[in-house]
């Protein structure tokens, strides 16, 4: 079945034009032995057939919703209510392109400039882009940003309590170009230790808040010192633990980025996911990514905008700062659903709910001999466990006996941290799922 | 006729500055036929005051609702006065672009470069080959 809407007329008049015979001619300065290979594919299969072969392929997975999960590290078990997939994969939303053309465009940049009103407020910032492709693209852009208007500084300073994978982001994001990334080359984060990395050459600190670890720390603190130095603040966050935490506008941050997954976006095996950016109006002209913006017709009635289009690099080209013209359009809205559905005091429910949950199973597993929870710091909904046994086997005896889905084996990331496991908690653990982990590590000594 | 309009007595360069030279100073600005081409002006990147230039670098960046473009220096020198205005009413560029809507003033630091550009017969027709 052919899906080109050319018909054979059409075809043979544009060849005419272009002056050739065959569609193969216009291949002609591609070599004879590259131009048409033999491409060695196996028959095609029927779509039932297809169906199965790909229905075998997924039953590998083991779907989240069939475990007790007690595992996050920047990805969470977060229920997603039903009218997000509901509405999200109506036609209208799901194929609907880039909003260029706003005459026929309002219901997306509605949406969108809805998003970035919810972002702004939910971290008590200025400004919001429509999101960028997760939270570690979103932490880049602010390094980016911070670099751009700190006249010639090159240092970042970064917290090793930043998600590590995002920390490595940055770095590939950064190389070559002269940047020197500093603090995060230890296991613990101390806001003494971060100040003292700070100099008059530092562009921007960049903190987590709960950090990696689930810690709260001093942002204030922080904040204070860094821009004594007259360097930027980006707090790096989650937004469920916001729907509790004083947020990182009122400390003083200039940028607060973070991953948005857990606004009603399934762990689908490691995305899409949603980057928020939000910062202060005075940076909006440095801002990375799409920003909807609400204006007057000719006619006087209000509609939406993609506006300040001239940050982008399309329009700025190698001025731009940054090369990124897109958002995260489906996820952004799958968040703001999740944000309208849950409301301030829904939000703030699910984030009691973790906090608590994550508490009674700290209190829990730190009672079991031989296991020891980290109680230095304040945390949110994941905490650090100090296990007798190497996390990996703990986790094959969960996973093998109790199909349960233990935390993070720390030690990769963080060389001192041995036998160390970070565990999180959500609304969605009940107490029976705590209690049966709790019981299965009694196991495990 | 034009769209836009061409002062007497002015310099012009090819990527569309103006220059009026006062003594060892000169007066920098976009011609009228740059902001008509450009269209509502909103936003401007002005030099820091001491910054100097050589002919032809840019110095600052224009935006309009649809483009962003380098302005550039039509002679080499030193900043010694911005137009401060003009970061809240960009708009004054649009409306009155050879006089209100200057940029800089410079000290100029080789007179000589003002020789190599066109006077206003030259970018009259300048601009009218590439309307």
């Amino acid at each position: 079945m052919s899906y080109t809407p050319h018909t054979e007329q059409d075809v043979a008049s544009m060849l005419k034009i272009i002056g050739v015979k065959t569609v193969d001619d216009l291949f002609v300065d591609v070599p004879t032995k590259h131009r048409f290979p033999k491409l060695e594919l196996p028959e095609a299969l029927t779509q039932m057939e297809t169906m199965w072969e790909l229905e075998d392929l997924s039953s590998e997975n083991l779907p989240a919703g069939k475990t007790a999960m007690f595992l996050g590290a920047g990805a969470y078990n977060h229920y997603s209510p039903s009218i997000v997939n509901h509405l999200i994969l109506r036609g209208e939303f799901l194929t609907a392109y880039t909003p260029y053309q706003p005459e026929i465009s309002q219901g997306t940049l509605q949406a969108m400039f809805e998003y970035q009103s919810m972002i702004c407020a939910l971290t008590a910032m200025e400004v919001a882009n429509a999101s960028h492709y997760d939270g570690a693209t979103s932490l880049a852009e602010a390094v980016i940003l911070a670099l751009n208007t700190t006249s010639g500084r090159k240092k970042i300073v970064m917290c090793p309590g930043v998600h590590p994978e995002y920390r490595a982001v940055v770095r590939t994001y950064t190389q070559g170009m002269g940047v020197t990334i500093s603090g995060d080359d230890m296991d613990t984060a101390d806001p003494d230790t971060l100040i003292s990395h700070m100099d008059d050459q530092t562009a921007m600190v960049a903190i987590q808040y709960p950090n990696f670890l689930g810690q709260i720390m001093d942002v204030a603190k922080v904040v204070r010192a860094a821009h004594e130095k007259g360097a930027l603040v980006c707090v790096v966050t989650l937004p469920v633990p916001l729907g509790m935490l004083k947020p990182p506008g009122l400390f003083g941050a200039d940028i607060v980025v973070g991953e948005a997954q857990g606004l009603g976006i399934q762990l689908g095996y490691g995305g899409p996911y949603l980057g928020f950016f939000a910062t202060r109006e005075k940076f909006v002209r440095k801002m990375a990514g799409r920003l909807i913006g609400q204006t007057k017709d000719v006619h006087g009635e209000e509609g939406f905008v993609l506006t300040l289009a001239t940050r982008e690099q399309h329009i700025r080209r190698e001025k731009a700062t940054s090369n990124i013209c897109t958002n995260q359009g489906l996820m952004a809205l799958a968040a703001t659903i999740y944000l309208c559905a849950m409301g301030k005091h829904g939000l703030k429910r699910v984030a009691e709910l973790c906090y608590h949950k994550a508490h009674y199973a700290a209190d829990q597993i730190d009672a079991v001999k031989g296991f020891s929870v980290d109680r230095s710091k304040p945390f949110f909904m994941e905490f650090v466990v100090q296990c007798p046994r190497p996390v990996s086997e703990i986790n094959q005896y969960l996973m093998d006996m109790y199909g349960i889905v233990g935390g993070l084996d720390l030690a990769p990331f963080y060389s001192s941290r041995k036998n160390q496991m970070l565990v999180a908690v959500t609304e969605m653990n009940t107490r029976e799922e705590i209690d049966a982990l709790v019981d299965a590590l009694k196991e495990v000594v | 006729m034009s769209n836009w309009t061409i002062a007497d007595g002015y310099k012009y360069a090819k990527s569309d500055e103006w220059i009026k030279q006062e003594g060892g100073e000169a007066l920098i600005g976009i011609s009228d036929y740059a902001q008509n081409q450009l269209s509502d002006l909103v936003f401007i990147e002005l030099p820091k005051v001491g910054a100097s230039y050589s002919a032809g670098q840019a110095f600052g960046v224009v935006e309009s609702v649809k483009a962003a473009a380098d302005v550039n220096m039509p002679a080499s020198g030193e900043v010694i006065a911005v137009n401060a205005e003009l970061e809240s009413s960009p708009e004054t560029m649009n409306q009155d672009a050879y006089g209100k809507g200057w940029i800089i003033r410079i000290k100029l630091s080789n007179p000589a470069d003002l020789d190599a550009l066109m006077d206003a017969a030259a970018y009259t027709a300048y601009c009218n080959e590439r309307a």
